[in-house]
C-alpha cells in the first residue's frame, strides 16, 4: 500500500520548521536521517526522502495497545536521546491512544480510542506491546473490562499496518515461559492471516522501531521482513556474526567463570552460556542507550540470553550452551579430504624426464636386439666346469 | 626344460608355497589387548561446534606454530595434520550443508589426531622402537633420539597420522602424544589432555578407555531427542555438564574394534567413512605382518636351517675348485 | 694363474657415453647436497600420504631386484650345480654389488634421520617384528657378502700390481677355503630380504590395491619375481655387453636361463591368479579402473616372455631372448611400482608424482652405477677372456 504525502513542501531543502519543532540544528537533523538510512543499508537519497517525510506535516494516526507487558519497549523508546527522540516520534505520528503516555484516563480514553479507530478506519498504524493471554477466554489481561484478545482483534480490523513491539508482542515473551499458565501468545500467532511486523527484544532496541516506522512513513510500505515478521535490516544476522568478541570465539579463548582471568580480558562468553550464536538481532552494531562505549549485555561482560529469540529467551537456561547456528567467515574449515602439501610444480618436467628414460631403455633394447640378430653363434663363451 | 629340472623347480615352488601357507596359520598373533590402565578420548562429532579451541590449545601445549592461510600470519588455518599441526578440525558437507549432523544437505565436524591404536601399526613396523605403546596407559609415544626417519610408520598407520617434517634438514616425526611427551607429561601429572580441557561442549572427553566406551554405549542407547546431561572435561570427574537433546547416533563407536580398536574413539551421526575413516577389518594389519615375520624369522630358526642346507650343498659343489686351485 | 677372465683394458675409459654418465651423476650430486642442507622437501614431492616415493621404490625395492643377478646365478651354479653358467657370474656380481651398494646409499639419502641409523644395529633397540629392520640388516650384510664374493676378482687384479703378487695369492688362498660359506650366505640373504621387501606391503593394509594386496603370500611373490628378474638382468646386460663391446654372443647360455625364466614366470602367474581367485578378487581385474589397467599391462609383460620363449627356435635367438628378458624386467619393476606407488591409495586427497630433482637424483644413481660398471669391467678381470673377435 503506497501513500503520497497529502501536502507538498514548497522548498524541499528548507527544514527550518522541523528544526524549530525538534530544537535541533539542520546539520544534526540531516546527520540523524543519514544515520537511520545507513542502518537500512540505504544511501543519502533515502536519507533525504526520510528527512522530507519527517518535515511533512502528514502524521499517520497510531493506536498503541498494551497487553501483558512491563512497558519496557515504551520506556526504552523514551530513553532515547538524539535528538529529542520522544518529540520526534510524537511529531512524526499522531499517537491517538497510548495507555502510558495519554494524559487522560478511564472510560473516556477508551472512547477516544474507538472514535479514532472509526474515523481513521483502514489508515491507522496499530502498535501492540505485550503478550495476549488466551487461556480461559483471555481473562488474565483486561483493560476497561475488555480482554486483550478482543481489544486486539477489534483494533486489528481497521489497521493499515500492525507492528508488534517487543518480544512479548512478537512471540509471547516472559509470560509464555513454560508452563505458560495464561496461554500468552504473540500478536502474529494470535492474528492468524494478518501481516504483523515484529520488533522483538526485551527490551527491543528503540532504533529498530523508529527505523521501521520511518521507513513506513517515507515509503508508505513496510521494510522487507523475514518469515517471523522481523525487519531483515535489523534482525537478518545472528549476534554471533557481528559480535566484537567473535575473534576470541574463533581462537578458542573463553571466560569460564565470572571474574576469572578470561572474563577480565574480555574473552568470549560462549562457555558462560551466551546465546549470541543462536539469536538474531543487531545489538552488537547499535548497542543500547546511545552512549557508545560498548554498552550492551555482552559488552558489559554478561552473556546474551537470547531475549529477542523465540525458543531461546525465557526458554533455554541462562547458562546452558547455545547452538551455533552458522559459521560465517573467517571461521572456515578444511574439508575431510583437504591435505597440507601441494604437489611440486616440477611434476610436468619430471614426467618428461621419466618418459625419456623409458624411451632410452626401449630404444637401447631395440638397437641391441637388431645387432644381436646379425651375430653368429660361436662356442667361445665356454663351459669351464665346476 | 627337461624332466629333472622341472621336478626340481616344482619341488622348490611347493616348498616355498608350503612355507607361505604355513605362515598364514602358524604363529599368527591375534590383535593386542588394550593396555591395563588405558587412557583415551571420546570425540562426539554431534557435540562439536567447530570452535577450534582444541586446535589452539594443542598448539599451545605442544609449542607448535600456526599455519597461516596465505599471507595472513595471524590466522591459523591448518588444512590437515602436518609437522606443525597435531590436531585439526575438519568439516564434512553434503548438498547444501545447512543442517548440522544431518545426512541430507547436512554438515558435520570431525577431529583428527593420533588415534592411539590398541594394536598400533606404527609401533609394529618401526625398526628401532622409536614408536612405542606405553605398557600401562597405552599411549603411543615417539622418541626422536632413536628415530632413523625411514617413515615406515607413516605407511603402517591406517589414519596417516605421523607426519615427517620434510622441510627440516633434521626433521622428526610429529604426532599427538596425548600431551604426555617428555617436557609436557600432563597425563603423568594427573591432568587431562589439552584438547579435552579446552573443549567447551565436551565433544572431546578424556578418561579411561573403559569408562569412555561405557559412556559411548550409553549415548548410543539414548532415544533421539531424549535430553541427556553431557559431561565436559574428564569423564571420571567432569568439571561441568550441559543438557542437550541426543541425536541419532551411528550404530557403532569408531575405535571399539576397528583394526583392533583405538584409545581415541569417535561417535557420530554421519557414517564414519564420510568423515574420512578408512575401511578397516577387525584384524589389524600389524598382527598379520608380525605373524608372517615371526613364522619366517622367529629365533632365526628357518634361516639357520636353510643356511646349513645351502652351505652343505655349496661346499659339496665347490669341492673340486678348492682341490684344483683357484676357480 | 688364471687367464679365464680379462679386464677390457684395451678400451678407453673416457668415452663420450661414459662422460655423459658422469655429467648426469654430477647434476644428481648437486641435488644431493641440496637435499642434505635444506631437507628432503626441497627436492622431493613426498607427503603425509606418500612418505615413500621413487627413492624407496626404485632405488631400493626395484633396484635391488634388478641386482639379483648374483643371487640367481649363485643358486643355479652353486646349488643346482650348473657349472656351464659360471662365466656369467663375475659380471653379475659386479652388477649386484653396484646395485645393492647404491640401494644402501639411496636408503641413507632417503632416511630422514640418517645419523641415527646405527640404532638398527643395537640389539636392545631392535624391534624384531619390524620388516624394515630385517631389510636394513639383511641388505647391509649382503653388501658385505657381495664384496667378499667379488674379492677374488679384485685379488686377481691386485696380484698383477707390482709387489703385490705374494700377498694377493696368500689372501686368495685363505679366501678360497671359506668362500663356500659366503656363497651360501649370498643365497640365503637375498631370499630373506627380497621376500621382506614384499612383506612391507602387508602392514600397509587397505592402502595397497586389492590386486596387489596378497597379504600372507607377499613374501613369496616378491622373492619369486626378484629371483626371476635376476636371470633376466643377466641376459639383458650380457646382450648389451655383446653388442657394445663386439663380443661373442652367449646365446646358448641365455637360452638355458630363458627356460628357467619361463618356469619361474609360470609359477608366479599361477600362484598370483590362484590367490586372487581364492580371495575373491577376480572381479577387480575387470573393474575398468587404473588398477585393472595396470594389472593387465603387468600381466602382459609377464606373459610375453612365455609366449616368445615357448618356441624352441626363438629360444635360441639372441634378439628374442633379449626382448623376453626386458619384458620380464619391466614386468617385475612395474609389479613393484604398481603395488607401492601407482595403484597405492592412502586415502582421498593424496597424490604423488616425483619432483624433477627427485627423479634426476634417481637417474643420476643409475648413471653412476653404469659409469662404475664400465670402469670395473675395463680395469678388473670380470669378463671372460675371448681369443677370437666375433665376426
Amino acid at each position: 500500500m503506497t501513500r503520497k504525502p497529502d501536502v507538498a513542501i514548497d522548498d524541499p531543502t528548507d527544514f527550518s520548521a522541523v528544526e524549530r519543532r525538534l530544537g535541533v540544528s539542520r546539520r544534526t537533523f540531516l546527520k540523524f536521517c543519514t544515520g537511520i538510512a545507513a542502518s537500512f543499508g540505504l544511501g543519502t537519497q533515502a536519507a533525504m526522502a526520510m528527512a522530507k517525510a519527517i518535515a511533512s506535516p502528514m502524521r499517520p494516526p497510531v493506536i498503541w495497545l498494551h497487553g501483558q507487558e512491563c512497558t519496557g519497549p515504551t520506556e526504552s523508546l523514551l530513553r532515547s536521546e538524539q535528538p529529542s527522540f520522544e518529540h520526534l516520534i510524537l511529531d512524526l505520528i499522531s499517537l491517538d491512544y497510548h495507555q502510558t503516555l495519554d494524559a487522560g484516563a478511564g472510560h473516556r480514553v477508551e472512547e477516544i480510542k474507538r472514535e479514532a479507530m472509526k474515523k481513521h478506519h483502514g489508515k491507522y498504524l496499530l502498535v501492540i506491546e505485550g503478550a495476549i493471554p488466551t487461556a480461559q477466554n483471555g481473562i488474565f489481561c483486561k483493560i476497561g473490562g475488555q480482554t486483550m484478545m478482543d481489544a486486539t482483534r477489534e483494533a486489528a480490523e481497521g489497521a493499515a499496518a500492525i507492528v508488534a513491539f517487543g518480544s512479548c508482542a512478537s512471540w509471547g515473551g516472559v509470560q509464555s515461559a513454560s508452563p505458560n499458565p495464561t496461554g500468552a501468545t504473540g500478536a502474529p500467532q494470535f492474528l492468524q492471516g494478518k501481516t504483523v511486523v515484529t520488533i522483538p527484544g526485551c527490551p527491543p532496541n528503540p532504533a529498530n522501531f523508529l527505523g521501521t516506522v520511518l521507513y513506513f512513513v517515507t515509503y508508505g510500505k513496510l521494510p522487507p521482513i523475514d518469515d517471523k515478521g522481523r525487519p531483515k535490516w535489523a534482525y537478518g544476522r545472528l549476534i554471533h556474526e557481528n559480535c566484537y568478541r567473535r575473534p576470541h570465539f574463533d581462537a578458542g579463548r573463553f571466560a569460564t567463570q565470572f571474574g576469572d582471568e578470561g572474563h577480565r580480558q574480555g574473552w568470549c562468553l560462549y562457555k558462560l552460556g551466551c546465546k549470541g550464536p543462536e539469536t538474531y538481532n543487531n545489538c552488537p552494531s547499535l548497542e543500547y542507550n546511545n552512549i557508545g562505549g560498548n554498552v550492551w549485555p555482552i559488552g558489559v561482560g554478561h552473556p546474551c540470553f537470547g531475549c529477542s529469540e523465540q525458543g531461546t529467551g525465557f526458554n533455554k537456561p541462562m547458562f546452558s550452551l547455545a547452538e551455533v547456528k552458522t559459521h560465517t567467515p573467517p571461521n572456515a574449515f578444511p574439508n575431510i579430504a583437504d591435505r597440507q602439501e601441494p604437489a611440486s610444480s616440477t611434476v610436468a618436467a619430471a614426467a618428461a624426464v621419466a618418459g625419456a628414460v623409458v624411451g632410452v631403455l626401449l630404444g637401447a633394447t631395440a638397437a641391441t636386439g637388431k645387432k644381436l640378430d646379425g651375430k653368429q653363434e660361436t662356442s667361445q663363451s665356454g663351459d669351464k666346469g665346476a | 626344460m627337461d624332466r629333472r629340472n622341472f621336478f626340481k623347480a616344482s619341488l622348490g615352488a611347493t616348498v616355498a608355497s608350503a612355507a607361505a601357507v604355513a605362515s598364514t596359520g602358524a604363529r599368527a598373533r591375534p590383535n593386542l589387548d588394550p593396555a591395563p590402565e588405558a587412557v583415551g578420548m571420546l570425540f562426539d562429532a554431534t557435540l562439536c561446534v567447530g570452535c577450534k579451541a582444541c586446535v589452539t590449545k594443542c598448539k599451545e601445549v605442544n609449542g607448535m606454530p600456526p599455519v597461516p592461510m596465505g599471507g595472513d600470519v595471524h590466522a591459523d588455518f591448518a588444512l590437515d595434520l602436518s609437522a606443525q599441526t597435531l590436531n585439526v578440525i575438519k568439516i564434512h558437507t553434503e548438498g547444501k550443508g545447512a543442517v548440522k549432523d544431518a545426512l541430507a544437505d547436512g554438515f558435520a565436524f570431525e577431529k583428527r589426531s593420533c588415534m592411539h591404536c590398541v594394536d598400533p601399526g606404527c609401533v609394529s613396523v618401526c625398526p628401532v622402537k622409536a614408536l612405542i605403546r606405553h605398557p600401562r596407559t597405552g599411549i603411543v609415544g615417539y622418541d626422536a633420539d632413536v628415530c632413523i626417519g625411514c617413515r615406515t610408520c607413516m605407511t603402517g598407520c591406517p589414519y596417516n597420522v605421523p607426519q615427517y617434517d620434510y622441510n627440516d634438514a633434521f626433521g622428526k616425526i610429529h604426532k599427538c602424544q596425548m600431551c604426555n611427551q617428555k617436557g609436557v607429561e600432563r597425563i603423568d601429572k594427573g591432568m587431562m589432555t589439552g584438547c579435552a580441557e579446552a573443549c567447551p561442549t565436551g565433544a572431546t572427553l578424556f578418561g579411561t578407555r573403559t569408562a569412555l566406551l561405557e559412556e559411548a554405549k550409553r549415548r548410543m542407547a539414548l532415544k533421539p531427542g531424549e535430553v541427556y546431561n553431557y559431561p565436559r572435561g574428564d569423564i571420571r570427574k567432569p568439571d561441568s555438564f550441559h543438557e542437550k537433546a541426543a541425536p541419532e547416533y551411528q550404530r557403532t563407536v569408531w575405535g571399539e574394534k576397528e583394526a583392533g580398536g583405538t584409545n581415541v574413539m569417535h561417535l557420530s551421526s554421519i557414517p564414519y567413512d564420510k568423515l574420512g575413516m578408512p575401511p578397516l577389518p577387525e584384524r589389524s594389519y600389524a598382527s598379520i605382518s608380525e605373524g608372517v615375520q615371526s613364522t619366517l624369522y622367529s629365533y632365526l630358526a628357518l634361516p639357520a636351517i636353510a643356511l646349513g642346507g645351502f652351505t652343505w650343498l655349496v661346499k659339496r659343489n665347490t669341492e673340486s675348485d678348492r682341490k684344483g686351485g683357484q676357480e | 694363474m688364471n687367464h679365464r677372465y680379462q679386464a677390457l683394458d684395451n678400451r678407453p675409459l673416457f668415452t663420450p657415453f661414459f662422460l655423459l654418465m658422469l655429467a648426469i651423476a654430477a647434476i644428481g650430486a648437486v641435488f644431493l647436497v641440496i637435499r642434505f642442507v635444506t631437507g628432503i622437501g626441497t627436492v622431493a614431492n613426498l607427503s603425509g600420504g606418500y612418505p615413500w616415493g621413487i627413492w624407496v621404490v626404485y632405488d631400493i625395492v626395484v633396484g635391488t631386484a634388478l641386482a639379483c643377478g648374483g643371487y640367481a646365478l649363485a643358486v643355479t651354479v652353486y646349488l643346482f650345480n650348473k657349472g656351464k653358467y659360471h662365466p656369467l657370474i663375475r659380471p653379475a656380481l659386479a652388477t649386484s654389488l653396484l646395485g645393492y651398494g647404491f640401494a644402501a646409499l639411496g636408503a641413507f639419502v632417503d632416511m630422514g634421520r640418517y645419523w641415527n641409523a646405527y640404532n638398527m644395529f643395537l640389539p636392545w633397540q631392535m624391534n624384531t617384528h619390524s620388516v624394515m629392520l630385517e631389510v636394513g640388516l639383511c641388505v647391509a650384510t649382503y653388501v658385505l657378502v657381495l664384496a667378499i664374493e667379488f674379492s677374488p676378482t679384485v685379488l686377481e687384479w691386485l696380484r698383477r700390481q707390482t709387489g703385490w703378487q705374494m700377498k694377493a695369492d696368500a689372501w686368495r688362498g685363505r679366501l678360497d677355503k671359506m668362500l663356500f660359506f659366503f656363497i651360501a650366505l649370498g643365497i640365503l640373504l637375498p631370499t630373506m630380504h627380497q621376500s621382506s621387501l614384499g612383506s612391507f606391503l602387508i602392514a600397509m593394509g587397505y592402502k595397497v590395491h586389492p590386486l596387489w594386496q596378497t597379504l600372507h603370500i607377499q613374501p613369496l611373490l616378491a622373492v619369486l619375481s626378484a629371483f626371476t628378474m635376476g636371470f633376466a638382468i643377466v641376459i639383458f646386460e650380457g646382450s648389451l655387453l655383446t653388442t657394445g663391446f663386439k663380443r661373442h654372443p652367449e646365446t646358448h647360455l641365455f637360452s638355458g636361463l630363458g627356460r628357467i625364466i619361463m618356469g619361474l614366470i609360470s609359477a608366479f602367474l599361477v600362484i598370483r591368479f590362484a590367490y586372487l581367485a581364492i580371495a575373491g578378487k577376480l572381479g577387480a581385474m575387470f573393474a575398468l579402473d587404473l588398477g585393472s589397467l595396470m594389472f593387465w599391462i603387468e600381466t602382459a609383460l609377464f606373459a610375453y616372455p612365455l609366449a616368445v620363449l615357448a618356441s624352441p627356435v626363438k629360444r635360441e635367438n639372441g634378439r628374442h631372448l633379449l626382448f623376453a628378458a626386458v619384458s620380464m624386467l619391466l614386468a617385475g619393476s612395474l609389479y613393484r611400482f604398481d603395488a607401492f606407488l601407482i595403484t597405492y591409495n592412502p586415502g582421498p586427497g593424496y597424490s604423488y608424482f616425483p619432483a624433477l630433482p627427485e627423479l634426476i637424483m634417481t637417474v643420476a644413481t643409475i648413471a653412476t652405477e653404469i659409469a662404475l660398471y664400465l670402469f670395473i669391467i675395463k680395469k678388473f678381470p670380470v669378463l671372460p677372456r675371448e681369443e677370437h673377435a666375433a665376426a
